[in-house]
């Protein structure tokens, strides 16, 4: 799965006597993983603070160091959960670029509170792409979930202000909002979802519950700038991390709660519809060394 | 794409090309900032390895006649370095002799196969003017048959597909259907799959020995990071592809993964999908790509830019006009709506082989919205001031501002630099006068 730093022993005990190659090997492993050349020297620079002034000879204990400065950047002291308001419908807003796996986290995610006997309604507010509509109606058939949907090319910010409006007659708990794919550089489709969002805290008079940005793991240095865009014009609560079930290392996800203070709530690894899991700093920082 | 490499890169080279010969240590810093620049972009790191240690020894190889390597050496050897990880030659697509082409797509899920099969069905259909058909090989994501015919039905290609059928017999089924009713390219849209998913990657190998396609393309996703050589390998290994369709180029990437995967895996880009638009696609040109990265524009593509919204017959007037001195704003303004034709004024500068552009263009802050600012200006101007300049006094100027929402100063500064253009495109109007306007803030 998600393994940052392949062969630490090994690297060790290739340049355990020639410190610099051991720094510049150790360097490029977290480089591989699509961490940043930034983080990846915020992070070496404490571990090697700590090496040089303890005088440290032992890979184990820098094994502890450098996972103690992961798990410090990573940890989200509580902030990993997922907000439940106290007054429903609780409104999760799903947002992204194109082909990340929004469509199919949506469902994941749906499926993963109806499982908590949570009334769930899907808001199929991607009326963009060809089919999609289709493809989001498929899965609330299979979970046997309320959904609300229009025409193609519909106003996506009607879909929703519909959304809210049956969930609120119909005593729903959740209502998931499926948008369209957009690239982060595009001004018009931002601003269209800034709409929808301002439509969401209108109809429920309070700020959207969780606003998640769904990335693709494989996704290199280019997730920062999509983390920075989607935030910038939405205040994004955390991310979703699809695919992880693929060989990439997911680093970036380092480098954006970093840089950003964006924290990854979900990750999602396969084709099944329970494939989501709630993202685990320790565990994930642990499977890096193992 | 790129754009983080090519300031990089520009701003390396005017760094160095300030000390003129490098020692050593210079050489090294250098080295060390490209190393930088390129992971980055997300190229791969082990093919920025590899670049170092060939930049390196070119430059050391060269420093024998001398005891420093010049700034014009580095810059070469970078240069050719850089082509040679983007491959030379640009092929598109090759037909087959006799019989209907047959095209198969693989890639891992969400890099926009089935957006990538339409682009290609279209612009096969448009440029070539081929009778193209798709067989819909994807019974794995719900709706995806849909998308695909929805789509196909937008640009008259017919589809071929099957409900509880396997992928391979459907590909059978519809090459033979496509065969028999004379289609010139068959274009196969498998579903996505991570190249680590051995039953998955099984049946892409079964199509292509069912099929034999005569061309495999892969498609991948521009932002990729570091994985893209190992996806890229994985499917080479199994199905040997062709070449790669690189797509969402419009998302500001570093572009890193489309430098990577030509360098290991030796298979050429052959096209670029870059927007929302069937349009938005293109043939890939390495050797254009690489004197991009370097800061050394892309003259080419901005001619050919420029032919698409300038006739020949306009161009021709425009000139004579400069010739006989009697440009005015009428015309400018038919220039500036071909320049915003073009593109964002970034992407038209990002072509221009200028060295330094950076340090230039952050100095005179130029963005769409100076265009916009000059436009309304001048159309805040009676037709008779477009066409006479000189007589736009005192009062003129004051309403035009009003009208324009700018001020009198701003309409000032216009008017001087138009006058000066005017001076310079007489001077030099031997040559082609065609894109220079007025520069500089308002």
């Amino acid at each position: 799965m998600l393994r940052l730093i392949k062969n630490l022993n090994n690297i060790w005990n290739k340049f355990k006597d020639n410190r610099k190659l051991f720094w510049d090997e150790l360097e490029e492993q977290m480089v591989a993983s699509d961490i940043s050349i930034n983080t990846t020297g915020k992070i070496l620079a404490e571990v090697k603070k700590y090496v040089y002034s303890e005088n440290i000879n032992d890979i184990e204990k820098i094994k502890i160091l450098l996972k103690k400065q992961i798990i410090e950047i990573l940890k989200t002291d509580g902030g990993g959960d997922l907000k439940i308001s106290t007054t429903p419908p609780t409104v999760f807003l799903i947002v992204g670029v194109n082909g990340t796996g929004k469509t199919t986290s949506v469902a994941k995610l749906a499926g993963m509170f109806k499982e908590k006997s949570k009334k769930v309604l899907i808001s199929a507010a991607d009326t963009y792409r060809s089919a999609a509509v289709e493809q989001i109606q498929h899965y609330a058939r299979k979970l046997d979930l309320d959904i609300v949907s229009h025409q193609k090319f519909s106003d996506p910010g009607a879909v929703v202000y519909d959304s809210l409006e049956k969930a609120m007659a119909r005593g729903i708990d959740l209502v998931i909002i499926d948008t369209a794919g957009r690239m982060q550089t595009s001004y018009n489709l931002m601003e269209e979802l800034k709409k929808i969002k301002k439509v969401i805290m209108k109809k429920i008079g309070r700020e959207v519950d969780e606003i998640l940005l769904v990335i693709d793991s494989t996704t290199g240095q280019n997730a920062r700038n999509q983390a920075e865009l989607f935030n910038n014009s939405l205040n994004l609560t955390g991310i979703i991390l699809t695919k992880i079930d693929s060989t990439s290392r997911g680093g970036i996800v380092l480098t954006i709660k970093n840089d950003l203070g964006i924290p990854v709530k979900l990750v999602t690894d396969g084709e099944k519809l329970d494939n989501i899991h709630f993202f685990d700093p320790e565990g994930f920082t642990e499977s890096i060394f193992s | 794409m790129f754009d983080l490499l090519t300031n990089k890169f520009e701003n390396l080279f005017y760094k160095i090309r300030n000390k003129g010969k490098l020692s050593p240590d210079d050489l090294d810093d250098a080295l060390r900032e490209i190393k930088l620049a390129l992971l980055e972009a997300d190229v791969n790191f082990k093919v920025v390895k590899e670049f170092l240690e060939n930049v390196k020894t070119k430059a050391i190889g060269e420093k024998i006649l001398e005891s420093l390597t010049s700034y014009q050496q580095v810059v070469k050897i970078v240069n050719e370095e850089i082509t040679r990880m983007l491959g030379s030659a640009s092929s598109g697509v090759v037909f087959a002799p006799g019989g209907p082409t047959i095209i198969m797509t693989v890639g891992l899920q969400g890099t926009g196969k089935t957006s990538a099969v339409i682009k290609l069905a279209s612009f096969l259909k448009n440029k070539y003017q081929k009778k193209v058909s798709i067989i819909a090989a994807d019974i794995y994501r719900p709706a995806a048959v849909l998308q695909l015919e929805d789509m196909a039905k937008n640009i008259a290609v017919d589809v071929y597909s099957e409900s509880n059928s396997n992928p391979v017999s459907i590909s059978v089924k519809g090459t033979e259907l496509f065969r028999k009713s004379g289609s010139d390219v068959i274009i196969i849209d498998t579903a996505g799959r991570l190249h680590i998913d051995e039953k998955m990657m099984k049946e892409i190998v079964d199509i292509r020995n069912r099929v034999n396609p005569h061309q495999i393309f892969l498609v991948l996703d521009a932002m990729t990071g570091q994985e893209a050589v190992n996806i890229a390998s994985t499917f080479n290994q199994r199905v040997e592809c062709d070449g790669i369709i690189l797509t969402k180029l419009d998302s500001d990437t570093r572009g890193g993964a489309a430098l990577s995967v030509y360098y290991v895996v030796k298979k050429p880009i052959k096209f670029i999908s870059s927007g929302e638009r069937i349009e938005d696609f293109d043939i890939f040109y390495p050797d254009r790509i690489a004197s991009r990265i370097l800061g050394m524009g892309d003259i080419l593509t901005l001619v050919e830019k420029a032919e698409k919204v300038v006739s020949e017959k306009e161009a021709k007037k425009i000139e004579e006009k400069i010739y006989k001195n009697e440009l005015n704003f009428e015309d400018f303004i038919g220039q500036l709506k071909s320049i915003k034709k073009m593109g964002s004024l970034d992407k038209i500068f990002s072509m221009l082989p200028i060295p330094d552009k950076n340090r230039i263009f952050k100095k005179i802050n130029l963005d769409d919205s100076y265009l916009s600012r000059i436009e309304a200006i001048i159309n805040s101007m009676t037709v008779e001031e477009r066409r006479k300049p000189h007589i736009i006094n005192g009062n003129r100027k004051k309403r035009i501002a009003k009208g324009s929402g700018s001020s009198v100063s701003e309409v000032n500064k216009l008017l001087v630099q138009f006058s000066k253009t005017k001076q310079m495109m007489k001077q030099f109007s031997g040559k082609k006068g065609k894109f220079n306007f007025p520069t500089g803030n308002l």
